[in-house]
C-alpha cells in the first residue's frame, strides 16, 4: 500500500491516507462520537486538506462500529442564548462540506443520530453497516435539526417520512434506510469500514475530472429546476472533451483495454 | 411488586463451562411468566452477549410444563372497572423485545420444551435456535381461547414452518401440536422420552462448544436474514459473510486441520 500514513491514536479525528483514498475517522468512543464544536472544526478541516490534496482521489467518513456519531455534544448547547448561537458562527462549519469537490464516502455502522445523521447526509453517499441506526431526534430535547435534518432528510426519503422521524424523532435501521434509498449499500457490520473503502477505491481508481463533474451534476439535482440543472449536465458534459482522460477511457473501450486516467 | 429475591427464584440461572443455563421456575403457575422474570431473561440474554465466559444458553423449565404463557396478574389494573388494557404497549414493552433478543443474539439459544408451551411460552420456546423436546411437549396457540390472535413472533415462525392452512388451523382451534408433529413439520429439532431431555439438549450443546464461534454467530445472522430476502439478495448476503469468516484465524484452523487429518480447535478468533 503506497503512503500509509499513520494516525495519532489518541487525537478525537483521526486522519490517514491508504493510496489515493483520504480516511477521516471519528474517535471519541467513550461519547458515541458525539460532534463537538472541536470534533466538527477538525472534520471540515481534515476534508479541505485532502480535497487540496492532488494524491487524494476520494475522501472516506467514519466512526466506530459502536456509533457514526450519535448526535450534537449537548453541554456545549444546552446554555446556549439565540445571541451565541447567532453570533459564535459554530453552525456554518457545515456549509464548508458542501464545498468539498471530491466525493465522500460515509461509513455508518451503529448510532447516526441528529448531528451525527446530519454528518452521513452531507457526505455525498453512505455505505451503512447492518447495525446502523439514523434518526433526527432533535424534538425530543426542545429543538430541530439545525445542520441540514430537515432539508436532506425530506430530499432522500421524502416528505411523509421525513416528517415522521423529525415530528416523532423515530429511528430508522438500516435495511429500511436502505430500501428508501437513504443509504447506497448495507453490509455486515465487521465488513463496513472496507466496503466504504472499496467504494472510495473503486471511485479513485475513475477519471478524476469525469469524478468531480458527476458529483456537481447529481448535486445539483437536489437544489435547482430540472432546466436549469440539466443545461447544467450538458455544460458539464461538453467540458470533459476537454480532457485527455475522455480521449483514453473511449480509446481504451474501442481497443478493448483497461483505461489509463491521468487527471488530466 | 415482587422483590428482586423472588424474581431471582422464578427465573434461576447459572453459568458453567461455556454455557448459560436460565430456567423457568413457577411450577406451581405452570411457570407463567411475570414482569420481573422477563425483565431478569432479558438481563441475563443481554449480559450473556457480552459475556466472553458464555458461548451457548440454554432455556429450560422447572416442573411438568414448559411455560404457560404471559402470568395475567400483570395486567390484572388493566382489567379493573370497565378498563381495557393496552396489549400493544404491553408486547412491545415487554414480549416483543426479548424475542427480538433471542433472534437477533449472536450466541445460540437451545431450549429443552419438557411439557405444554402455550400463548407466549409457545412463542418464547419457538423463538429459540434450536429446540429440544421432552416427549410431552406440546404447543399450543391458546390466545383464541381468550378472544386474542397469536403475538410474539409466534404467527411469523408458524406460517414459515406448517405452511399458512395448518398455522391457521391451530391458531383457531388452539388444539395442541404434539411433539413427534411439531418435529414432522420442522417447528423443532429432536424429540426424545422425557428422562433424556437433559441429555439430549447436553449433547446439542456440546456440538454447539465444539463449533467455531463466529462461524456459529455469522451463520445464525445469516439464516435468520435469508426469511426476509430475495436470493439474490442472499447470494450477495452470503458471499459478504463469507469475506469476513474467511480471514478469520478460525477458517484457517480448519483448513490446515483439515489438510493434517486432525480435529479442530476452534478459538474463536
Amino acid at each position: 500500500m503506497p503512503s500509509a500514513k499513520a494516525a495519532d491514536p489518541k487525537s478525537e479525528v483521526l486522519v490517514e491516507t491508504r493510496g489515493a483514498v483520504g480516511l477521516v475517522r471519528l474517535n471519541r468512543p467513550e461519547v458515541l462520537n458525539a460532534l463537538s464544536y472541536s470534533v466538527m472544526e477538525k472534520v471540515v478541516e481534515a476534508l479541505e486538506a485532502f480535497d487540496r490534496d492532488d494524491a487524494i482521489r476520494c475522501i472516506v467518513l467514519a466512526g466506530s462500529a459502536k456509533a457514526f456519531a450519535a448526535g450534537a455534544d449537548i453541554k456545549e448547547l444546552e446554555g446556549a442564548k439565540i445571541h451565541d448561537m447567532v453570533y459564535n458562527q459554530q453552525m456554518p462549519r457545515w456549509d464548508r462540506i458542501r464545498r468539498v469537490q471530491k466525493p465522500i464516502v460515509a461509513a455508518v455502522s451503529g448510532f447516526a443520530l441528529g448531528g451525527g445523521c446530519e454528518l452521513a447526509m452531507a457526505c455525498d453517499l453512505i455505505v451503512a453497516s447492518e447495525t446502523a441506526v439514523f434518526g433526527q431526534p432533535e424534538i425530543n430535547i426542545g429543538v430541530m435539526p439545525g445542520a441540514g435534518g430537515t432539508q436532506r432528510l425530506t430530499r432522500a426519503v421524502g416528505k411523509a417520512v421525513a416528517m415522521d422521524m423529525v415530528l416523532t424523532g423515530r429511528r430508522m435501521a438500516a435495511q429500511e434506510a436502505l430500501q428508501r434509498g437513504l443509504v447506497a449499500r448495507v453490509v455486515p457490520v465487521e465488513a463496513f469500514l472496507d466496503e466504504a473503502m472499496a467504494v472510495a477505491q473503486a471511485i479513485a481508481a475513475k477519471p478524476p475530472i469525469a469524478v468531480l463533474m458527476a458529483k456537481d451534476g447529481v448535486s445539483r439535482a437536489l437544489d435547482t429546476s430540472l432546466e436549469t440543472a440539466l443545461s447544467y449536465e450538458r455544460k458539464l458534459f461538453y467540458l470533459l472533451f476537454g480532457t485527455e482522460d475522455q480521449k483514453e477511457g473511449m480509446a481504451a473501450f474501442r481497443e478493448k483495454r483497461k483505461p489509463s486516467f491521468k487527471g488530466k | 411488586m415482587m422483590t428482586e429475591t423472588a424474581a431471582a427464584q422464578d427465573l434461576l440461572q447459572s453459568t458453567k463451562d461455556g454455557v448459560l443455563s436460565l430456567t423457568l421456575n413457577r411450577p406451581q403457575v405452570l411457570n407463567a411468566l411475570t414482569h420481573p422474570m422477563l425483565e431478569t431473561l432479558m438481563a441475563s440474554l443481554k449480559k450473556a452477549e457480552k459475556d466472553a465466559a458464555v458461548r451457548v444458553v440454554v432455556l429450560s423449565a422447572a416442573g411438568r410444563a414448559f411455560c404457560a404463557g404471559a402470568d395475567l396478574g400483570d395486567l390484572k389494573k388493566g382489567y379493573e372497572a370497565g378498563n381495557a388494557p393496552s396489549l400493544g404497549t404491553e408486547l412491545r414493552g415487554w414480549f416483543n423485545p426479548l424475542i427480538a433478543q433471542i433472534r437477533s443474539m449472536e450466541k445460540p439459544v437451545v431450549c429443552a420444551v419438557n411439557g405444554i408451551a402455550a400463548g407466549a411460552g409457545a412463542s418464547l420456546a419457538l423463538a429459540c435456535d434450536i429446540k429440544i423436546c421432552g416427549e410431552k411437549a406440546k404447543f399450543m396457540l391458546a390466545f383464541v381461547q381468550v378472544g386474542l390472535a397469536p403475538d410474539s413472533g409466534i404467527s411469523h415462525s408458524i406460517v414459515r414452518t406448517m405452511g399458512l392452512s395448518k398455522a391457521l388451523e391451530h391458531a383457531w382451534t388452539a388444539r395442541g401440536i404434539h411433539a413427534d408433529q411439531a418435529l414432522a413439520c420442522g417447528l423443532v429439532n429432536q424429540v426424545v422420552p422425557a428422562e433424556e431431555l437433559e441429555k439430549a439438549t447436553h449433547r446439542q450443546v456440546e456440538a454447539l462448544l465444539k463449533a467455531p464461534p463466529r462461524a456459529v454467530a455469522l451463520t445464525k445472522r445469516l439464516l435468520n436474514r435469508a426469511q426476509s430476502t430475495t436470493f439474490e439478495e442472499q447470494m450477495e448476503y452470503e458471499a459478504q459473510i463469507q469475506e469476513v469468516l474467511g480471514k478469520t484465524k478460525d477458517h484457517l484452523e480448519g483448513v490446515t486441520a483439515f489438510l493434517e487429518g486432525r480435529p479442530p480447535a476452534f478459538k474463536g478468533e
